[in-house]
């Protein structure tokens, strides 16, 4: 019996059971981890990176003071060589091109010279002067007489004037926040607005074959080149506006907050249609089943309900606003002023990394401020995408789990 | 048999081509309970939602015939939907309060009927909670968020809410279904409480439940209304087979 029993092929065996190694599954596994940790660090790294490069803003204060103030000095004379050196170009290409006429050039240039010649000798001497001898800025600059040296470049962040190419660059944020505050405080309250009560009529009201249509059309729009709206702004929109509302300067930030409203209108539309549709279709029964009309469901019951979805989607308009350049640059009008009046020029943060990126001296103070403001935009929208992400998920479980109202 | 509230007369009922409803012939009467049983897809469902006119949100949906709630056909074209659902409460499968308080969930009917006067509002909302009794488990947390009651609270509150509307007609579409017994039986003895001053037509899968608390059954079979008649009848002796059949448990 026992023999017979030994007999029959035991199936759970250590042999067949033995742990097996599977290398193309270790090895996908391994890949995939990999690649995911990688595509972590390189975000992780651009933003470093984008950070060190910011690190000459904040070189060491008494080396800079040395060298801006003889850099300071040294410059105007330099750009008015280099205009000298500019200047004979244009006789050599004069003379080589227009064989036929060359009396005409030749005065001409030759007045030029003279008063460009003159033009940047003399700035040089006054603004010589004034560094030399560490007095007041005479041109009536608000910069404090402490300010007005190399120090003064690192504490000017927090100063109210940007001027990085001046003799005496001043690289003050404030306007370029106070800017870019501005318009996306405009941005939003001409988007917002559109763009959640279109998602609400499209959720709500509109027959199916028209939401059909509707929302893919907006959401083809949220891929329209802002290059694009920036141009239309720039050459319809801004006079439009300004014979409507009669303004004294053409570009301003109302224009460029109305035209990136434009841009925004899509992103802020797709994602709270999403975050209405997303309401249960129970809720808008039971209000209509107890007699509301379509419109107080709507707005007292759906739109409530949505409201997460509906301030994440507002918190990623803001973010798509605050990173756009182009419209800024050519609707904006560009000028770091940091007035409140809605109808004055601005410069955002992004333009300006957009507008001067190209012109700055490798390794400069202004090179490192420049990149100080691109890792501000990067922390404050990442900061933006974190809270509404969070919100959207506290408030969220906070419904579900049924704390609070 | 008391007096009738609902008479419907040849009421056909169509989503796109596929006939839902066929030429249903029925009289509820008032202050009764009124059961519609019948296997899933029968139909009961939709007949119960075309009573208050729910079926108008489904665009594909057309209909025939006349339902008349004391005399008057709600489907004639001057009837304002919005004020006939004021006077016809439904109460759905699955509780469906809103993301408010439970004070809010109440008042939201009487607010949106104009009374905004917030001693009006408690009163209402006291007088709804009991009348769904459900006041001496929520009273003490009415700014609380009703998705934190339990499924049976959440369901006495979704009646509670529509008592504060004052309807006549309570239409409850299988109200007990995602329950557990002991918040079954709260319900049902609720609904019993309720059939004093409403008129109450329930559809229920549970046939324990319509024997226990309706006083007319109504059974639907693919469309049509096979057998109607009071409930201790259809019960115990049906006059048509397949009612007989399908209370058996033999199909369905």
């Amino acid at each position: 019996m026992n023999s017979d029993y030994k007999k029959t092929a035991y199936t759970f065996t250590a042999e067949s059971l033995r742990k097996k190694f599977r290398f193309s599954e270790y090895f996908a596994e391994k890949l995939i981890t990999s690649v995911a940790f990688l595509s972590i660090a390189i975000i992780i790294l651009i933003f470093f990176f984008v950070f060190r490069e910011s690190l000459p803003a904040f070189k060491s204060v008494s080396k800079t003071k040395a060298q801006t103030t003889e850099a300071a000095v040294n410059k105007p004379e330099s750009y008015g060589g280099n205009e000298a050196a500019a200047e004979q170009k244009p006789e050599t290409y004069n003379g080589a091109e227009p064989s036929a006429a060359p009396q005409k050039p030749e005065t001409y240039t030759g007045a030029d010279s003279e008063t460009t010649a003159n033009k940047p000798e003399s700035y040089g001497v006054v603004k010589d002067s004034a560094l030399s001898e560490k007095e007041v800025n005479p041109d009536g600059n608000l910069v404090s007489s402490e300010s007005s040296g190399g120090e003064g470049s690192l504490s000017s962040l927090f100063s109210n004037e940007w001027y990085p190419v001046s003799e005496n660059p001043r690289y003050g944020l404030i306007p370029l926040f106070v800017g870019t505050l501005k318009v996306t405080l405009i941005a939003m309250l001409f988007a917002a607005p559109v763009a959640i009560l279109a998602a609400l009529f499209s959720s709500a009201f509109a027959p199916a074959w028209l939401r059909e249509w509707i929302k893919p059309a907006i959401e083809l729009l949220a891929g329209f080149p802002s290059v694009v709206i920036g141009f239309f702004a720039l050459m319809v929109m801004a006079t439009f506006l300004q014979n409507v509302f009669g303004y004294e300067t053409r570009l301003n930030s109302f224009v460029g907050g109305i035209a990136m409203a434009l841009a925004a209108i899509p992103v802020i539309f797709t994602i709270t249609e999403d975050a209405l549709t997303a309401v249960p279709a129970t809720y808008s029964e039971a209000s209509l089943a107890l007699g509301a009309t379509k419109w107080q469901t709507a707005v007292f019951v759906t739109l409530p309900a949505a409201t997460p979805g509906i301030f994440a989607a507002v918190l990623l308009g803001v973010g798509r606003v605050f990173g756009e350049t182009m419209i800024a640059l050519m609707a904006t009008g560009n000028a770091a002023l940091s007035s409140l009046n809605p109808f004055e020029s601005v410069r955002t943060l992004a333009a300006t990394i957009g507008a001067e990126m190209a012109e700055v001296v490798f390794g400069d103070m202004h090179y490192g401020v420049l990149f100080l403001i691109g890792s501000i935009l990067f922390i404050f929208n990442f900061t933006l995408n974190a809270l509404a992400e969070f919100y959207v998920k506290v408030r969220l479980v906070r419904k579900i789990q049924g704390r609070g109202a | 048999m008391k007096e009738v509230k609902i008479v419907t007369k040849d009421l056909t009922l169509h989503y796109g081509q596929k006939m839902a409803l066929n030429s249903i012939n029925i009289q509820i009467p008032e202050k009764e309970v009124t059961a519609f049983i019948g296997p899933s897809g029968c139909g009961k469902s939709t007949f119960l939602r075309s009573l208050n006119r729910m079926n108008d949100l489904i665009p594909s949906v057309h209909i025939k015939g006349e339902i008349l709630i004391d005399g008057l056909n709600i489907y004639e074209k001057k009837i304002d939907v919005v004020n006939l659902r004021k006077k016809i409460g439904m109460v759905f499968q699955k509780s469906n309060p809103f993301a408010k308080s439970i004070f809010e969930n109440i008042a939201y009917g009487p607010r949106i009927n104009g009374i905004n006067d917030k001693k009006k509002l408690t009163e209402i909302v006291e007088t709804s909670l009991k009348n769904a009794a459900i006041w001496d488990e929520v009273k003490d947390r009415l700014p609380d968020s009703a998705l934190g009651l339990s499924g049976g609270q959440q369901q006495r509150l979704c009646i509670a809410r529509t008592l504060a509307v004052q309807p006549e007609i309570i239409l409850m579409d299988e109200p007990a279904s995602a329950l557990d017994p002991i918040s079954t039986g709260k319900i049902e003895e609720l609904i019993f409480e309720l059939k004093k001053n409403y008129t109450i037509v329930i559809v229920t899968h549970n046939m324990q439940q319509a024997a226990r608390v309706s006083d007319h059954t109504a059974f639907f079979y693919l469309g049509e209304l096979i057998e109607y008649g009071k409930t201790r009848k259809i019960f115990t002796s049906p006059d048509i087979k397949q009612t007989e059949e399908y209370i058996t448990g033999r199909f369905g």
